[in-house]
């Protein structure tokens, strides 16, 4: 078969039925997906949450509290999470800007008294094998059953109590203030 | 139309004598960025290769169709339609490989080996040497970017997909897992791909 000559109009005709086909197949996939793709969000999302709080039976993700931060593009939520109508835990999100390679994203689980129950690593391009250690168990067993009221969440260098993690202390230091925020954030809103 | 090509060869010609990655250097940005473990170089593999072939089936049928001025900007349109569904897919059903990969599964759309590819086999071939090839190439680019991260998450993690062999606290070669370690393991694995006789 011969190849189509390269005139305006089958230039045109051609380019149009390509884009228009591309364009139909991505707004079918577009459909299809989105609710796949919602629902693992909400999962990742439930699944952070239950690592850090005790165990609950409402929907904390109905309970989600937004607090707008300065600095921050996206606002701090905050996830009660009650077990027999009581609260048993609140999971908070805590950030800085302070990392190494810039945000450190966590999410922190507070007892209803403010002891700090787990923390995970929700976002953080640290630098692999020295600043990635943040999500080591050994490193967040430090802060876990602490409360920062009375315990300093600042490495040792800086006059706290946190082991600073070797080579690492500038993310170690990211790493606490983002709990310190989420913390704050915390003890802000029991006062309400 | 007749076929003009060697399937056994067409096929194979990828794996080794001409594999894109350590032989012809094609698509090193994702190669160099997503490859520090093995597990990440297999989905970028995958993904990548799945396109390809996608591309090349494509390309292959509506080749007469599209006039030769505006055959690059079409072959685009339809490699990146593929890689946006690729993109939304893994979102959906495998999220945890798809935050691993981030910015680099849209740019697949810019890896020079599909459009290479496209441009320079599926649009002068027919269907099945195109998915011959397509196949060819795609193992090839997956076993390039497996072996590189593998190494890479040998010597700079300790582990091999994600299973670590070393006392936590064990001192690796971070300098693998990091960009200049892309390019040392890429170089030895480059000199060693070229050194394998292919006939």
């Amino acid at each position: 078969m011969k190849k189509k000559e390269s005139t305006f109009i089958n230039m045109l005709a051609a380019l149009f039925i390509v884009t228009l086909i591309s364009g139909l197949a991505l707004s079918y996939v577009n459909i299809a997906t989105e609710g796949p793709i919602a629902a693992a969000k909400l999962k990742r999302k439930v699944a952070a949450i239950e690592m850090v709080v005790p165990v609950f039976d409402n929907n904390p993700v109905a309970t989600m509290k937004a607090v707008f931060k300065e600095g921050f593009k996206d606002s701090v939520e905050v996830y009660s999470a009650h077990k027999a109508k009581k609260l048993v835990g609140v999971a908070v999100i805590g950030m800085s800007n302070k990392g190494f390679s810039g945000l450190i994203k966590v999410m922190a689980g507070f007892h209803p008294d403010g002891r700090i129950i787990n923390i995970q690593v929700l976002e953080q391009k640290e630098t692999p094998g020295l600043g990635t250690k943040i999500k080591s168990e050994r490193f967040i067993q430090q802060y876990v059953n602490k409360n920062p009221a009375s315990f300093n969440l600042t490495p040792k260098k800086d006059g706290g109590d946190i082991d600073a993690l070797t080579g690492a202390t500038i993310s170690t230091r990211a790493f606490s203030a983002a709990v310190q925020q989420a913390y704050e954030v915390f003890e802000n809103l029991k006062k309400d | 139309m007749e076929s003009t090509v060697n399937k056994k060869e067409t096929f194979l010609r990828g794996i080794v004598a001409e594999n894109p990655v350590f032989v012809m250097l094609l698509g090193m940005c994702p190669t160099l960025g997503v490859t520090t473990s093995g597990f990440n170089g297999l989905g970028m593999g995958v993904a990548t290769a799945f396109v390809l072939l996608m591309s090349n089936i494509v390309v292959s049928q509506v080749k007469t169709q599209i006039p030769s001025k505006v055959r690059i900007p079409a072959f685009i349109i339809i490699i990146a339609s593929f890689v946006t569904i690729v993109e939304m897919v893994l979102e959906a059903y495998i999220p945890f490989l798809y935050e691993q990969l981030g910015i680099f599964i849209p740019l697949i759309v810019v890896n020079c080996l599909i459009l290479g590819r496209a441009e320079a086999f599926a649009s002068k071939n027919n269907l099945i040497d195109s998915i011959i090839d397509a196949l060819g190439m795609g193992l090839g680019f997956i076993i390039a970017l497996t072996l590189l991260g593998a190494v890479r998450e040998i010597l700079g993690s300790g582990s091999l997909f994600g299973l670590s062999f070393v006392p936590e606290n064990a001192s690796t070669f971070i300098i693998f897992i990091l960009p200049p370690g892309a390019f040392i393991a890429l170089a030895y694995l480059s000199a060693i791909f070229n050194k394998i006789p292919t006939k």
